[in-house]
């Protein structure tokens, strides 16, 4: 390898890690003040490229001059802050009294809203942007060409890094930042009006992600689904740089830029989990991240995320319960074929959640990646099934094992952390677990995954499967349950109130919630191994991203307070979009936006209006 | 042999009348009686660029069967569409609902390979006919094809074939192969190492790239693979992914004289958003319908143009061509009987606005084909220049190749 | 006989030492003070005698046992309650469940998935809430107590591990001064009618004055006084780094109280 390449490739790195940086450092500063969780950054950086991609062309039409091509991308920067202003003063702002993860899911709504909304302003098509005039060419760089563009762009991150610098330590709004970012309720408690220090920081914070995504349209063309291709990312690089910190943004940054340019060459084929291996290593050694700091000292008494007094059944809910039971054991008596099929996937997800909100709910143990538990679950049924031979039976027995101890493997990690990190630890290894199974064709299948994973003869009517799965999921739920009620419910519950308090009363915090995690894991592979059954394939969607977080809106539309919440979060889910995928192709949107009027209506979950209204 | 033929012949007769009429818009008895139902699941909201134009040219397709007459003997088609949600999950649930609570005769669509083969599954399992149309693993019809699933598209094979055949004659040695790193992606680059050597003997691999599908990294990938130095690029890639590697290699010379070979690149849906920076002289696959200039794919295109105000895709062609083959086994079989379906199937040959288009029984693969031709720079937009048609027929997987594979 | 000796403790964080040489020692049922300016090293010590923080050289010994640098919860299972300057509570939990979860901690049972929790050791927890005087708020939510209450609760989750020492950090911080005398009166009668060791610091010199047995005085990380608070206060170092006037005071009302 020549020196001139070596050159050229690093500076290719640093072009991505600029971009990459400009987009990560809003995300970082939304977190740091506000806490939140901003799924909807990729779509103010989407929303960046596309309002570009229309108002440059116009500005250019005037004058081919550089000076319009940035004129046009500021615009187009602001032109997005203001949208992240009104998703703060309309949704969020509402939002700030409930816990912190319910304005997650909140954005989350707001990304499928998105999607469907761009696709209905600018049509399926990808659109090209121009080229940014005057930085159209090649430069001679140690004998290779590279493009002026890109120069442009290695300066303007680390110029963008400087101006934010500025503005934290010159202004009295970057202070307020600053001094938000480190403790929020002393921001409060100084007088400062709270509610301008958000919707700034939001404006400020979509804004640069409609910025990195103006200045890409001379690299990419505007397309529908660039949201998601950024925002796991975005939130490796914050993570990487300790959220909050804007130079460990850069850094995180430029790390990543490297090692994709030149993880390229060494393994084509798994650049993406390189970024999310750097990403455990680093959490596994510095549980803040680089530049991070540990979370502000618990020493407040606030109110835990999650559940909250565990009553048993009254009169009311015993009735619920064993009515809900019934219905589901008629449904294949009563039903049609598909509303069995529906009623089994409804069991089987609400066995899923219940599961992740034994671990957020009852142990503040806040997964983003439960969906790999799920799949690898699946992954042991269905191998077992059609590499191994197997017959259903013992194979169902396996799902729930290969998940607890992957669960087992990856929790021991896992558990060290606290907070967002965790979380972000918990999606780094379900994106690695996705990876084996994505990039290991000769045992996996592949993307294209395993079929022929069907049920023994006497289960393979829909009716006998669905009594099958009512079996066990209704079991292993109402097991689960009988554990929150226990001392070792009560335990997790206590560490996740005080962790202080719970290892001076002598409880080994970690073991139990390492515990917990394996528990969870196993419920969810069991979930999975039954879902293989039910569709006759796996194939890695099932670990994948997008399952995990559908497994945290269940939660969450349910209610992360109460026990059984999560239970009528699936069902719930489930529903709505079972409504309105066959009405529309813009179903995402109105899944989107169910979401957010549930959020609205029910901040504390379905359950929980329910057990207020009992209350 | 006297049967085979009078079915065949009253096949073709029945599709070209079809076809006919529903190019003139003939107004015959229209259709009566209670609709035949097919299931078309597809990823409408996903992969709308593709599937809506799809949609649209079964739905023309449909209003000119259904003026003409309907399928069997009378009876109107109709095609029940639902978005698969994009993944096997959603797209199995999406096909129980559709062959149980709407009633559906049997399946087609998909455009994911994970999808259509895990609805192909569902399909052999449930014993109800699934025509995969866009979904182009090859696993489809060869490892893990099932008596009830039928395909109509070019596999990945066919038309990573078309490519390496029509570098036959060049001399072209080192290949650096780029491809996104998923399962259309790696067999289009396993068929390119099988097949290259073929036509060009002693073709060599100096780099493979296998960038995530959606988030190609531009800058480094075509640093690396220029670091190679190959002679030949054989390109995978396609949508925005497509577009950023396009821009960054003509910055950085890549492809100045390198002979390349791109799959699918000539078809509108990806040629569009190249505009002015569509690279000359690759050898791509795609679909020229500006070149159209007469028969029956002319006036389809002329009435798709008319009723929907846009430019036809390679998806309309498909889904066309789609709904030509649906009521032609429809009317050959005058059955809904599973079955009777997939014995009807078995090389059922259809006149489309293509030209014939068979079912091969031995791999339950269509022979529609699809044009190979040079990318050209016409004004702001790419083009194909010297496009032939590469009838389908002509690139299937060899026998011995197919028996082999659907053995297990 | 001695329940804790701590021997020649240091701790450093960075430059800073926060610990130099601490050596002390407790009896069961006696009642110790430390005290000194803040910064002093007060809350270091404290912690290395509770297990969080490990010292750089020194030893604890616990009635005759090495728990050097062993973590919070080892130290609890050999017999150390702890309360904290900013009450720790659980706070999704009732008044009792909070006692009820130290108890199923103490007897080992947190890993027990079958059991109902609600009902384990639920009179062993009212008879503790009961020594503090808290058994009529049994099932409250803790977190509707006012905040005096919620102090006597965490001494009853303390007492749960049926501790040999109590570890109490700044116990009346943050309380109404007449609570203050109460909790402060409460633990003497417990740590004296059960033999029962309390190593405690404090800000509040009343509180100090009126109930410590000895008085140990920090400045800087180093132990500069120790005694009866009769020879505290008479101690001229004290006097001149630490008590200054208000600690006279101090002093003087808290004798004027005890006779009052």
């Amino acid at each position: 390898m020549d020196v001139g390449f070596i050159v050229v490739q690093s500076l290719s790195g640093l072009a991505s890690a600029s971009a990459l940086f400009i987009i990560a450092s809003g995300l970082t500063l939304v977190f740091g003040v506000t806490r939140i969780v901003n799924f909807a950054h990729g779509s103010f950086y989407m929303l960046g490229a596309y309002i570009a991609v229309t108002v440059v062309p116009w500005l250019l039409e005037i004058d081919r001059s550089p000076t319009l091509f940035f004129t046009g991308v500021l615009i187009s920067a602001i032109a997005v802050g203001v949208l992240g202003v009104l998703m703060e003063l309309l949704l969020l702002r509402r939002l700030y009294k409930v816990p912190e993860l319910f304005q997650l899911l909140a954005t989350f709504g707001v990304v499928l809203m998105v999607q469907d909304a761009v696709l209905k302003i600018w049509g399926p098509v990808d659109i090209p942007g121009p080229r940014a005039p005057g930085l159209r060419h090649g430069v001679e760089i140690l004998g290779q060409r590279f493009p002026a563009y890109e120069l442009f762009l290695i300066v303007i991150g680390p110029a963008v890094l400087g101006l934010l610098w500025l503005l934290m330590h010159r202004t009295r709004f970057g202070i307020l930042i600053r001094a938000a970012t480190r403790d929020r309720e002393m921001v409060g408690a100084l007088g400062v009006n709270q509610a301008m220090l958000f919707t700034g920081t939001l404006f400020l914070g979509a804004a640069l992600a409609g910025l990195g995504g103006a200045l890409q349209i001379p690299r990419v063309s505007a397309s529908s689904q660039m949201d998601l291709s950024i925002i796991t990312e975005a939130f490796v690089v914050t993570v990487i740089g300790g959220m909050g910190s804007v130079p460990g943004a850069f850094l995180a940054a430029v790390l990543i830029g490297q090692l994709q340019a030149f993880g390229v060459l060494v393994f084509p084929k798994i650049t993406l989990v390189l970024v999310f291996l750097l990403m455990a290593a680093v959490l596994v050694v510095k549980p803040w991240g680089l530049l991070g700091r540990p979370e502000a000292a618990a020493g407040r008494a606030a109110l835990p995320e999650g559940i909250l007094a565990v009553r048993g059944f009254g009169r009311v809910e015993k009735l619920i319960a064993g009515l809900a039971i019934a219905a589901m054991l008629a449904v294949p008596v009563f039903g049609d074929a598909y509303t069995v099929k529906v009623a089994t996937e409804v069991l089987i997800f609400a066995l899923a959640a219940f599961s992740l909100n034994f671990l957020v709910g009852n142990g503040g143990i806040v997964s983003f990646g439960h969906a790999a538990y799920f799949g690898l679950g699946a992954y042991a049924a269905g191998l077992l099934v059609t590499k191994g031979g197997l017959p259903m039976e013992p194979a169902l027995l396996a799902a729930p094992i290969a998940g607890g101890l992957f669960a087992a493997l990856f929790g021991f990690f896992v558990v060290r952390l606290s907070g967002i990190y965790l979380a972000m630890l918990t999606l780094a290894f379900a994106q690695i677990a996705y990876a084996v199974c994505f990039q290991w064709v000769e045992v996996t299948g592949g993307d294209n995954g395993v079929v022929g994973v069907w049920p023994s003869a006497w289960a393979a009517s829909r009716q006998v499967y669905h009594y099958v799965v009512a079996a066990c999921a209704i079991l292993a739920i109402i097991a689960l349950r009988r554990v929150v009620y226990a001392p070792f419910g009560a335990t997790l519950r206590a560490a996740r109130d005080s962790e202080q308090r719970a290892d001076a009363i002598g409880i080994d915090v970690r073991t139990h919630r390492w515990l917990a995690f394996t528990l969870a894991g196993g419920a969810a592979g069991l979930a999975g191994g039954l879902y293989a059954f039910s569709k006759g394939s796996i194939d890695p969607t099932l670990l994948a991203i997008p399952l995990s977080v559908d497994f945290l809106a269940m939660i969450l539309l349910g209610g992360i307070q109460t026990v059984m919440g999560a239970v009528a979060g699936a069902a719930a889910f489930h529903t709505i979009k079972d409504i309105f995928m066959p009405l529309t192709d813009f179903w995402r949107f109105l899944l989107g936006a169910s979401i957010i009027a549930l959020v609205l209506v029910f901040p504390r979950g379905l359950a929980g209006a329910f057990a207020g209204w009992r209350a | 042999m006297a049967g085979i033929s009078f079915t065949r012949r009253a096949g073709l007769a029945a599709g070209s009348a079809i076809a006919t009429a529903a190019l003139i818009g003939a107004r015959g008895s229209a259709a009566q009686g209670a609709p035949v139902k097919v299931g078309e699941l597809n990823s409408y909201a996903r992969m709308a660029a593709f599937s809506v134009p799809y949609r649209n040219a079964i739905q023309l397709a449909v209003d000119g069967i259904n003026r003409a007459g309907g399928v069997m003997g009378g009876r109107p088609l109709e095609f029940v569409f639902r978005d698969d949600g994009s993944t096997p999950g959603d797209a199995v649930r999406v096909a129980e609902d559709l062959l149980t609570r709407e009633g559906c005769a049997f399946l087609a669509g998909t455009f994911l390979s994970n999808v259509g083969l895990a609805v192909s599954d569902l399909a052999n399992q449930r014993k109800k006919l699934f025509l995969a149309t866009e979904p182009l693993t090859d696993a489809l019809t060869m490892a893990q094809g099932n008596r009830y699933t039928w395909r109509l598209r070019p596999s990945t094979y066919m038309q990573t074939r078309m490519l390496t055949e029509a570098a036959r004659g060049r001399t072209t040695r080192r290949w650096a192969i780029v491809a996104p790193n998923y399962e259309y992606g790696q067999s289009a680059a396993a068929n390119f190492k099988r097949l290259i050597t073929a036509s060009i003997p002693g073709a060599e691999i100096v780099a493979e790239q296998y960038p995530a599908l959606g988030r190609v990294d531009a800058g480094a990938t075509v640093g690396a693979l220029a670091q190679a130095r190959p002679d030949g690029i054989f390109n995978v890639l396609f949508g925005p992914d497509l577009t950023a590697f396009v821009r960054e290699g003509n910055t950085r010379g890549l492809f100045e004289r390198r002979f390349v070979l791109s799959m699918l690149t000539g078809e509108p849906e990806y040629l569009i958003p190249l505009g002015d920076e569509t690279p000359e002289g690759w050898i791509v696959t795609g679909y020229p319908w500006e070149q159209i200039t007469d028969g029956p794919h002319k006036a389809y295109i002329d009435a798709y143009r008319a009723r929907f105000n846009d430019t036809p895709r390679k998806g309309s062609l498909l889904g066309y061509v789609t709904a030509q083959v649906v009521a032609n086994l429809l009317n050959k079989a005058n059955s809904l009987d599973s079955e009777v379906l997939v014995e009807a199937f078995k090389d059922l040959r259809t006149d489309t606005v293509v030209g014939n288009v068979t079912m091969r029984a031995l791999d339950q693969q269509g022979t529609m084909g699809t044009w190979v031709g040079e990318t050209v720079l016409r004004g702001r937009q790419g083009a194909m220049r010297n496009a032939r048609y590469a009838d389908g027929a002509d690139y299937l997987f060899p026998e011995a190749e197919v028996r082999a594979a659907r053995r297990g | 006989m001695t329940l804790l000796a701590v021997e020649g403790l240091n701790k450093a964080f960075g430059g800073v030492v926060a610990a130099r040489d601490v050596t002390f020692a407790l009896s069961a049922g006696e009642m110790l003070a430390i005290i000194g300016p803040n910064g002093a090293g007060k809350s270091t010590t404290f912690n290395m005698v509770g297990g969080q923080l490990r010292p750089d050289t020194g030893r604890v010994v616990l009635a005759g046992q090495d728990i050097t640098g062993q973590p919070p919860r080892q130290v609890c299972r050999m017999g150390v309650g702890r309360t904290f300057q900013v009450a720790q509570t659980f706070l999704s939990m009732s008044v009792v469940g909070n006692v009820q979860m130290a108890l199923i901690a103490h007897h080992g049972r947190t890993r027990d998935m079958v059991a109902d929790a609600a009902r384990l050791y639920r009179d062993d927890a009212l008879a503790l809430l009961a020594r503090v005087g808290m058994e009529g708020e049994a099932d409250r939510p803790i977190g509707e107590l006012a905040y005096g209450d919620v102090k006597r609760v965490e001494l009853a989750i303390a007492l749960a591990a049926a501790p040999r020492l109590l570890l109490m950090d700044e116990p009346t911080a943050g309380m109404a001064p007449r609570e203050r005398a109460a909790l402060m009166q409460l633990t003497a009668d417990i740590a004296r009618g059960g033999g029962i060791g309390v190593l405690f610091t404090e800000h509040d010199m009343d509180a100090v004055f009126a109930h410590a047995d000895r008085i140990l005085v920090l400045v800087r990380g180093e132990v500069i006084a120790e005694g009866t608070p009769e020879e505290v206060r008479a101690n001229p170092e004290v006097q001149r780094v630490y008590l200054g006037t208000s600690g006279h005071k101090a002093a003087l009302r808290a004798r004027r109280a005890a006779h009052g």
